[in-house]
């Protein structure tokens, strides 16, 4: 009787399990796996302007050039600003797997600060551009150019709001050295905005 | 049998020198404003900065988002986009080349 109910409950157990995911916690993969998508969302925006510019290269006729239509110095500056967002998310990672709670702190609200002049040096730019008449329906180039980088601005400002979140978390004390998936988790998609951005400057804006 | 981390806690590793790879990217980036402005084969300047745009993009993903330091099984994930963002904008390039 025993041991029919010990095969019984054999029957029962589930599989063994085998090491799931990549070696890694679920959220840190699920973030993963989710930007691997956003690669092939700015590979479909990318490969889009390539074939246009290719096509119809009137449209882009004289550019680059620093300050027709586009501002390259004052988007060389955000893009400098970006990078050093970057450093300020990863400086706050190393803090929390230190377990130094100011620093983590500090690290993240200069990240926010400085993701926010992103975004409004980029509403700024889009103020001058449309202003001067460079808007959205003048062309490829202004369709292109509003399509990638918009896309971009909303994804860096998604990301601005959820590092409020996960900094008023880091001010309520909820991130220690043993525990700190929430910081990491928006590093990942802070650090992934920026190389993004790397790439688009380099396509939209200088070449 | 390995099992994954169930939280991040102390680092494997020492922590890279995140400012040295600031310093590069920033150094990168001037290199790049410059390179966009001489008068080079158009061409010539093109591969140049998609270059050191790549080259950044490495640096910050493996340095910033720690891909150096990952499991392989991880790399692996992180980089398997790559191969269909170059075989999707080789694709569309070869129209206009052939």
């Amino acid at each position: 009787m025993a041991h029919a109910a010990a095969v019984q409950e054999d029957v029962m157990l589930p599989p063994p399990s085998r090491a799931p995911g990549a070696g890694v916690y679920s959220e840190k993969l699920g973030m993963w796996i989710f930007l691997g998508s956003e690669v092939m969302f700015f590979t479909a925006l990318i490969g889009t302007y390539v074939i246009l510019r290719f096509a119809h290269p009137d449209a882009w006729a004289g550019h680059p050039k620093p300050h027709t239509p586009l501002n390259i110095p004052v988007t060389a500056v955000n893009t400098f600003l970006l990078i050093c967002s970057s450093v300020t998310m990863v400086k706050a990672f190393a803090a929390a797997q230190d377990g130094i709670q100011r620093q983590l702190r500090l690290w993240l609200l200069a990240t926010v600060l400085i993701g926010a002049t992103f975004v409004g040096v980029q509403v700024y730019e889009y103020t001058h551009l449309i202003e001067h008449g460079f808007v959205p329906s003048q062309g490829l180039f202004g369709s292109t150019f509003y399509t990638m980088t918009g896309f971009h601005g909303f994804h860096v400002t998604m990301g601005v709001l959820c590092m409020i979140y996960v900094t008023m978390k880091a001010f309520r004390g909820k991130y220690t050295q043993a525990d700190h998936r929430g910081v990491e988790v928006i590093g990942l998609y802070w650090h992934f905005v920026d190389l993004v951005w790397i790439i688009l400057f380099t396509i939209v804006y200088l070449i | 049998m390995s099992h994954p981390e169930a939280a991040p806690g102390r680092p494997s590793h020492a922590h890279p020198n995140y400012i040295l790879i600031w310093v590069f990217l920033a150094v990168l980036t001037g290199l790049e404003l410059t390179v966009a402005f001489l008068p080079w084969p158009k061409t010539v300047i093109v591969f140049i900065l998609i270059g050191m745009a790549f080259w950044k993009a490495a640096l910050v993903g493996l340095y910033y988002m720690h891909l150096r330091f990952e499991p392989n099984r991880l790399r692996i994930l992180a980089i398997a986009p790559l191969p269909l963002f170059a075989v999707l904008v080789c694709a569309v390039i070869t129209e206009f080349i052939w």
